[in-house]
């Protein structure tokens, strides 16, 4: 692959980015000049240790923070240009989010649960219910739509926070530490999912993690380490 | 699912909480209910029929001074007087009550008639009644009240009069807006008193409405400089004059409904702003699958309305209810004959309702609109 049809792949492109905050009266600086280019269809992985920047840039590429300096472009799309309302809207279109936490909202069925982002785009409530059937059935939980999140083991919840995240069919899917909370084989289930995003519906996955094994699933590897890059280890060529 | 039916959820996620919530505004607003309501009764006495026509006239010193009985020729022949009846209060105690329970006055049968014309008295029960100078006519509430039937005695035991009264009970009548007195004939009074020469106020109809101010200044210019001086005024002016006694209880009333309100804003604000405070993070999930401020925004003052909303339905709605079953003249020992909740205390109610369902969601729903992502989801950790 040349570098003009690269540069044509690349959905994520970072350019001497930095990001600082004001912890008490010290200015901690959590991202220092970063460059990144991220490929469509890839699975990277971001690892290092707490503190490190991993969760800062994830943010930012996710648009749900905003870096001091530098620029951020996610499909050529300069995201501090954008303002709240925008941003908003474009994280709604464009983005899949997936925590640690799962963070499903406790009153609402598995079904309600992915259902709801798309109460804000205009689609009708067929078409709602079809893309959400096909997103559970994705994750493999047909069967639990109907089921609230306290009735689901913490593996089906991240499962339910999957499929919500691609319920509105993103281009780009951020994972949080997504398996920082379930046994072996639970994570084992939800990696899988995300290798298979990344391989077979071609969705570009970024995952910020500690655990080597769960990193092992993503085609390359950044280290952080005090907010710059520490190595980087492709996986898959 | 639709927004609405996400916004309920939400609101009711913690029925507990969301029932004391609501119960809380429910109650608030019953008790604001209720004190507009026995302000209203006790400032505003509800008119007759026949008010506009009616005037009082007392002595213009107090009214516990007499006045002679010599006016009633005098006021009879003033331009715009079509009826005149003395009236006096006699205030006894029946059956060894504590306190009057209902008010007692001594008239001129025939002339009553023709002063309060909206009394309904059947024809046989008022020529016993014109009959029998010891006989009296009792109000239906009054007889409802006591169980008491034609023929029966009526003892009433005297306050301000130092006698006693034995009367017979031979008429009821109804049709006015407070149908809980008795009357009985003023020469029965003045036997027992063994005064014939006062009497403690004129009743006086005009010809017309039009004619009533003129009929007052009248009277009030024929007894001018005489050694009797009255007051002449309408039958509201002279209610109003007793309410006037109450000294300023609107204004009592008016700061404890302040209280209440602000009490309820200060409880509704602390329960939103904690119901909201414990949902920051999936608030901030929202935000970021993209929802906007001004959604989130709409979000928490709809589930605020609707809690507010459906306390001030309770409240509002059970007082009204309550106060349209009840038997208030029971209940409060004959001091109200009405407790009307009106339009207007309605649309007050829930007007205060309205205003705090807003303000209690408003600072929660800024906090949440300023609150970022990445800080809302910190509060996870």
């Amino acid at each position: 692959m040349n570098l003009k049809s690269k540069v044509m792949n690349s959905i994520v492109e970072i350019r001497n980015l930095s990001k600082a905050y004001n912890q008490g009266e010290i200015q901690v600086t959590a991202l220092d000049d970063i460059h990144l280019s991220i490929d469509s269809s890839d699975f990277l992985t971001l690892m290092g240790p707490s503190g490190s920047g991993k969760s800062t840039l994830l943010h930012i590429i996710a648009g749900i923070d905003r870096q001091t300096s530098g620029i951020c472009k996610v499909q050529n799309i300069d995201l501090s240009n954008l303002n709240e309302s925008a941003l908003a809207d474009w994280r709604n279109q464009n983005v899949g989010f997936i925590f640690q936490s799962f963070n499903l909202i406790p009153v609402l069925t598995a079904f309600e649960n992915v259902e709801l982002p798309l109460l804000l785009t205009r689609l009708g409530r067929k078409e709602r219910k079809a893309l959400v059937a096909a997103a559970l059935e994705l994750v493999g939980l047909e069967d639990r739509s109907h089921h609230l999140p306290k009735q689901l083991s913490g593996g089906q919840e991240q499962r339910v926070a999957i499929a919500r995240a691609l319920v509105t069919d993103p281009a780009l899917v951020v994972a949080d530490e997504p398996t920082g909370n379930l046994d072996s084989q639970s994570a084992q289930q939800v990696l899988e999912i995300l290798q298979s995003l990344s391989n077979d519906a071609g969705k570009t996955v970024i995952m910020v993690t500690h655990d080597p094994k769960a990193a092992a699933f993503g085609k390359r590897i950044i280290q952080l380490e005090k907010g710059r890059f520490e190595k980087e280890e492709p996986l898959v060529s | 699912m639709t927004t609405a039916s996400f916004i309920l959820r939400n609101a009711l996620r913690n029925k507990r909480r969301a029932t004391l919530s609501a119960l809380s505004v429910a109650v608030s607003l019953f008790l604001f209910i209720t004190l507009q309501v026995t302000l209203r009764e006790l400032t505003i006495p509800p008119e007759d029929v026949g008010a506009s026509l009616r005037i009082a006239v007392r002595n213009k010193v107090s009214l516990a001074q007499p006045l002679p009985f010599r006016q009633l020729q005098q006021i009879e022949k003033i331009n715009g007087v079509e009826a005149i009846t003395p009236f006096t209060y006699f205030g006894g105690l029946y059956r060894n009550e504590s306190f009057t329970t209902f008010a007692q006055f001594a008239v001129d049968p025939v002339r009553f008639t023709n002063v309060f014309l909206e009394a309904k008295i059947a024809d046989d029960h008022l020529e016993a009644w014109l009959k029998n100078r010891g006989s009296c006519l009792v109000g239906v509430d009054t007889i409802k009240r006591y169980n008491l039937e034609i023929g029966e005695k009526m003892l009433l035991s005297g306050t301000f009069y130092p006698v006693n009264l034995d009367m017979e009970i031979v008429g009821i009548y109804e049709g006015t807006f407070d149908d809980r007195n008795v009357f009985f004939h003023h020469k029965y009074l003045d036997e027992m008193t063994d005064d014939p020469g006062t009497v403690g106020t004129w009743w006086v109809r005009a010809g017309s409405a039009e004619v009533a101010p003129n009929v007052v200044h009248t009277i009030n210019e024929t007894f001018a400089n005489t050694s009797a001086e009255v007051r002449a005024e309408s039958e509201r002016a002279f209610q109003m004059g007793f309410v006037s006694m109450w000294g300023n209880i609107q204004m009592l009333i008016d700061s404890i409904c302040s209280a209440i309100v602000f009490t309820l804003l200060l409880v509704t604000v602390s329960t939103m702003s904690m119901a909201i405070r414990e949902r920051f993070r999936e608030l901030a999930i929202l935000k970021a699958i993209g929802y906007r401020r001004h959604e989130l925004l709409a979000f928490i003052l709809a589930e605020s309305l609707l809690l507010s909303l459906l306390g001030a339905v309770i409240g509002v709605g059970g007082a009204a209810w309550l106060f349209s079953t009840i038997d208030i003249q029971q209940l409060s020992s004959g001091m109200f004959v009405f407790f009307e909740v009106t339009n207007k205390m309605l649309g007050t109610a829930f007007l205060i309702s309205l205003v705090l369902g807003v303000v209690a969601g408003i600072a929660p729903g800024w906090s949440v609109c300023r609150m970022s992502v990445v800080d809302g989801l910190k509060t996870l950790d």
